[in-house]
């Protein structure tokens, strides 16, 4: 139940102080309220709970975070690559 | 997707186990509270991975698994009225009562309906203003403001003919009351990340005080959950204990502000009962005076209902991180997805039911 996905805005409109956002999901387009997260723009990815955007994802922490993860990653050359992975 | 693909990146897993298992001298056990952190191990085999000394015991935050079976009784005897509309996550359906499930009312004519977003209940509200709508609103501090919208909406929008079944649950109250009990055997605790999206870390700093115990705020994805368990394994083998957070991208230290000044706005906090655990001080909420109109609770007259569970279901201990499923003689035999004697076994988030998807049989020893 508090699984949130991550999800691109792509338009964002406000009717009677409502947010409403169309937002896209991978290939699927669903509209969420983005009352909660009244600082993100277009182009900008929210997390969304139960049609509710419950934040807006930090950009920079997220890359930054993953080059840290991702160099770690590189570090280990005598892992076989991922397809050779029979799972 | 974005934000998903790259944190379930294998190489990277695996190298974290590595440093998990280069980092950790000692036998720790860790508890992940969020029954989505429970699927994403047993899913990925998370667990497997670890070395023996890391133990992963898995917490009660499965809001389906908690809600008290005397409000599954009443959402029931709800349902069967003519007058009403009930509608629930789909989660709740199958969840037992003491004599049935929502599944079984609806069988026998009851109008329930399964909504993905409260805002659908407002919606066959407004579409159905003859009939009431009641919204079975559970859940933990993630859903809580997306349902008090709900509430706030109803009442500005002069609905007359929507109310909540409200059962709602908080995350740090259960916390403190497995930490205080004298049966705990949790070393470290990894926090529920969209819980901290919503509600920010500082609510754990008095936790982490009281009982010198390490707290990570981590996401949901396999690449989360690790390095959340490493940087809770390098706090314990330092000897130090802080509040530490991993699901940067999405928690900050104060939370969204927005989503708890609705919040605060619609509920106060009062004592709750958690299915298979008992009460909990000050560990759910309810509505407020000024939403009385909107409380299923007040507007209808529902009789008091006290059921036992099943003898042979042990999810009180599962759900305290004191047993495992696979230590329940009735798991997969007597208790199925199909046929569930407890609410772990019925819950995308409950742990028996995640054992049973990815793991029958325990892991060899």
């Amino acid at each position: 139940m508090c699984l949130a996905i991550p999800g691109k805005i792509l338009s964002a409109d406000e009717s009677n102080g409502l947010l409403v956002g169309r937002i896209q999901f991978g290939g699927i387009v669903r509209s969420a309220r983005l009352d909660f997260v009244p600082e993100a723009r277009v182009g900008d990815y929210v997390m969304v709970h139960v049609g509710f955007a419950i934040s807006r994802v930090d950009e920079k922490e997220a890359e930054r975070t993953y080059a840290l993860l991702k160099e770690m990653g590189a570090l280990e050359a005598e892992l076989p690559p991922e397809d050779n992975e029979s799972a | 997707m974005k934000y998903l693909d790259e944190y379930r990146d294998g190489r990277i897993a695996r190298r974290l186990a590595q440093e998990i298992t280069e980092t950790a001298t000692k036998h720790w056990v860790l508890m992940e509270i969020c029954g989505g952190q429970t699927h994403t191990i047993m899913r990925y085999g998370l667990d497997e991975l670890l070395p023996r000394n890391i133990e992963l015991v898995h917490g009660p935050g499965c809001p389906v698994c908690v809600t008290p079976l005397e409000t599954i009784d009443r959402a029931i005897a709800l349902s069967l009225r003519a007058d009403i509309i009930l509608v629930s996550y789909g989660d709740m359906l199958r969840v037992p009562g003491s004599n049935a499930d929502l599944f079984r009312a609806k069988a026998q004519g009851a109008d329930v309906r399964i909504a993905y977003s409260p805002i659908e209940a407002i919606k066959i509200a407004r579409n159905n203003p003859k009939r009431k709508v009641v919204f079975l609103a559970i859940g933990f501090e993630t859903t809580a403001p997306a349902n008090a919208m709900a509430a706030y909406q109803a009442k500005h929008e002069g609905l007359t003919n929507f109310s909540m079944l409200v059962s709602h649950v908080l995350v740090p109250p259960a916390i403190r009351a497995l930490l205080a009990s004298p049966s705990n055997r949790v070393q470290g605790f990894i926090a529920p990340g969209h819980v901290c999206t919503v509600m920010g870390c500082h609510e754990y700093e008095g936790l982490v005080r009281d009982f010198r115990i390490p707290m990570v705020v981590g996401g949901f994805e396999p690449v989360d959950l690790l390095q959340a368990i490493l940087m809770l394994v390098k706090q314990l083998e330092s000897g130090v204990a802080h509040v530490e957070n991993q699901y940067v991208r999405s928690v900050s230290y104060q939370g969204n502000l927005p989503a708890q000044q609705i919040l605060q706005e619609v509920f106060e906090v009062a004592d709750q009962k958690w299915r298979g655990i008992g009460t909990i001080p000050r560990s759910g909420l309810r509505l407020r005076d000024g939403y009385a109109a909107y409380d299923a609770d007040r507007i209808f007259d529902l009789e008091l209902i006290t059921a036992d569970e099943p003898a042979e279901c042990i999810s009180a201990k599962v759900l305290q991180g004191l047993k495992k499923p696979t230590d329940c003689a009735a798991f997969a035999i007597r208790c199925t997805p199909e046929n569930p004697l407890g609410a772990p076994m019925v819950s995308a988030e409950g742990a028996c039911a995640a054992y049973y998807r990815y793991r029958r049989q325990p892991v060899a020893s």
